[in-house]
């Protein structure tokens, strides 16, 4: 294809959103739509699992160590604790280290307890996947010395099942939302298509290429999708930009969790926007055309 | 230049529009085609540019052969013959200027070349003057016009035309024909179907008469020849 081809078939597609007037309305109310709920939903979405991984992050598996234990055993109990498969990290917290957070929580009554420690040493261990903390909990319960091993029990199984039936959920929502998109953009594309099936098929009587048709109407996809776009980009980041603004400061005092930082989240959740977009733009176009063009 | 053989076209609907033909029309020649409405003159002319496939019988253009011609190589032999529609057949988004222009960018002229030589044929066909217009801003007559300067504007070896003067006034039609005959006079075969007396009986060239889908007169320097 020759460069003044491609400049026309780039004018001729223009030409055309403009002539088409409320059809290119329809279209791009559809596609406005459609990326703006995608848009809210992912920015939603992305934060939770955020939240879920913070979440899981913060569980560990407390190691309380016997207190026959000696010195060489605790080296050799934090040895073995490390060589567990599925083990992170593990940190170690002597009983003195425990005495002082307890006395930082309940004050300065407990240093009576100084002389005489009833605190076990500690070791404090974080599964590489958080979800199989059940599991590696078990397995360092099984070696010598330990006393207790906890990792709230109970209590995360139900924080996991729900972390991940909700980000299955919002999986679903968002692959149902863009197959209805896909499905409601492509057929108000065919309609203005179906408008305009005569045309092709002079065009073709006429000696065009399949090509030579395709190309405009697929650019006109493109653009449709392009102005779909731009509410959903400035909708999408002005609300990111002033709930972060609003609950950032006061998730950062409970230091539990965070929300995802507006850059550069923002922009790739914008980008993703225009990149949809542009597909089914492009994809509705193409899908539509098809048919016509067997003149 | 074209060659049927023993041409038959049956519709869907069980019309047979042509029943056994066999023609040859030589490069240059100039060959009117007339016949009482529903004859099958539009039928002919549409198989010789593939808007209609014969049932069966071969169709030779320039010695390819139209029944073996794969769909993708379909607007190379489009390209080869400039077609006047008998309904028109204008883009209606695009005004005239664009309408003709269409023709010359699909083989990717320049736009010199373009601005040029659609500009010339529209004074030729005396249309210059509404260039911005959009086709339904015309009459019939105009419109006609335009198709006709499409189908000469990429100076096709072919020129087939489906009643080219049906809408026009009678000053009008003989403008058109004295374009038709300055473009045969330069080598290019025209074949057209008219219902027009007057301009058969005086313009004198081949005339092939059409009546129940089969040829049943062809004759050199012919007349119209038949009531209707
Ligand atoms: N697309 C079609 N489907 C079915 N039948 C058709 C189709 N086109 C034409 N016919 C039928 O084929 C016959 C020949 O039609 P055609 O258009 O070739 O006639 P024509 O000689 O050009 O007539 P006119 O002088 O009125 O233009 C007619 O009986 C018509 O009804
Ligand atoms: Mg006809």
């Amino acid at each position: 294809m020759k460069t003044r081809t491609a400049n026309r078939h780039f004018r001729d597609s223009l030409k055309s959103i403009s002539r088409n007037g409320w059809m290119t309305f329809a279209s791009v109310s559809a596609v406005t739509v459609t990326l703006l709920l995608v848009g809210v939903f992912v920015m939603i979405m992305m934060n939770l699992n955020k939240i879920a991984d913070d979440l899981e992050r913060d569980v560990e598996i407390k190691v309380i160590v016997e207190l026959t234990a000696d010195e060489a055993s605790i080296t050799a109990l934090e040895e073995e604790i490390k060589n567990t498969p599925g083990v992170a990290e593990v940190q170690y917290s002597p009983k003195e280290d425990e005495l002082n957070k307890l006395v930082m929580d309940f004050g300065e009554d407990l240093r009576l307890f100084e002389q005489q420690n009833p605190l076990h040493n500690v070791f404090y261990a974080k599964a590489a996947n958080p979800q199989e903390t059940e599991q590696v909990a078990k397995k360092i319960d099984r070696l010598d010395n330990t006393f207790e091993v906890k990792y709230g029990e109970g209590k995360i199984e139900r924080l996991f099942s729900f972390l991940n039936t909700s980000r299955n959920v919002g999986l679903v929502l968002i692959l149902a939302l863009l197959f209805t998109a896909m499905f409601l953009i492509s057929n108000t594309i065919r309609i203005t298509i179906v408008a305009r099936r005569r045309d092709i098929e002079i065009m073709k009587l006429v000696g065009a290429t399949n090509w030579f048709i395709r190309i405009p109407f697929i650019l006109e996809g493109m653009w449709l999708g392009i102005l779909g776009a731009i509410i959903p980009i400035t909708l999408v980041t002005t609300l990111y930009y002033n709930i972060h603004k609003v609950v950032a400061p006061k998730l950062a005092q409970g230091n539990l969790f965070e929300l995802l930082d507006f850059s550069p989240f923002i922009y790739q959740v914008n980008a993703l926007i225009l990149l949809m977009g542009v597909l089914i733009g492009v994809w509705g176009s193409f899908m539509s055309v098809r048919k016509f063009l067997r003149v | 230049m074209i060659e049927m053989k023993n041409v038959y076209k049956k519709y869907p609907n069980g019309i047979v529009a042509a029943n056994g033909i066999d023609v040859e029309i030589k490069q240059g020649e100039f060959v009117y085609v007339v016949g009482p409405s529903g004859a099958g003159k539009s039928t002919f002319i549409k198989m010789m540019y593939r808007e209609e496939r014969p049932t069966s019988g071969d169709i030779f253009i320039n010695g390819t052969n139209l029944s073996t011609l794969k769909n993708s190589k379909v607007p190379y032999l489009r390209r080869q013959i400039g077609v006047v529609f008998q309904d028109f057949k204008l883009l209606p988004r695009l005004n005239v200027y664009e309408n003709v222009a269409f023709a010359l960018e699909v083989i990717e002229e320049t736009p010199k070349v373009i601005r040029n030589r659609v500009m010339e044929v529209l004074e030729l066909v005396g249309l210059k003057h509404k260039a911005r217009m959009f086709p339904t801003e015309l009459s019939g007559g105009e419109q006609q016009r335009v198709s006709i300067a499409r189908s000469i504007v990429n100076t096709p070896k072919l020129v087939i035309a489906d009643e080219p003067t049906g809408n026009l006034d009678p000053d009008t039609s003989w403008e058109i024909m004295n374009i038709f005959e300055e473009i045969n006079a330069r080598g290019t075969t025209i074949i057209m179907a008219t219902h027009n007396r007057e301009i058969v009986n005086t313009i004198r060239h081949r005339v092939i008469v059409v009546e129940g889908g089969l040829i049943t007169r062809d004759e050199d320097k012919g007349e119209y020849g038949y009531e209707n």
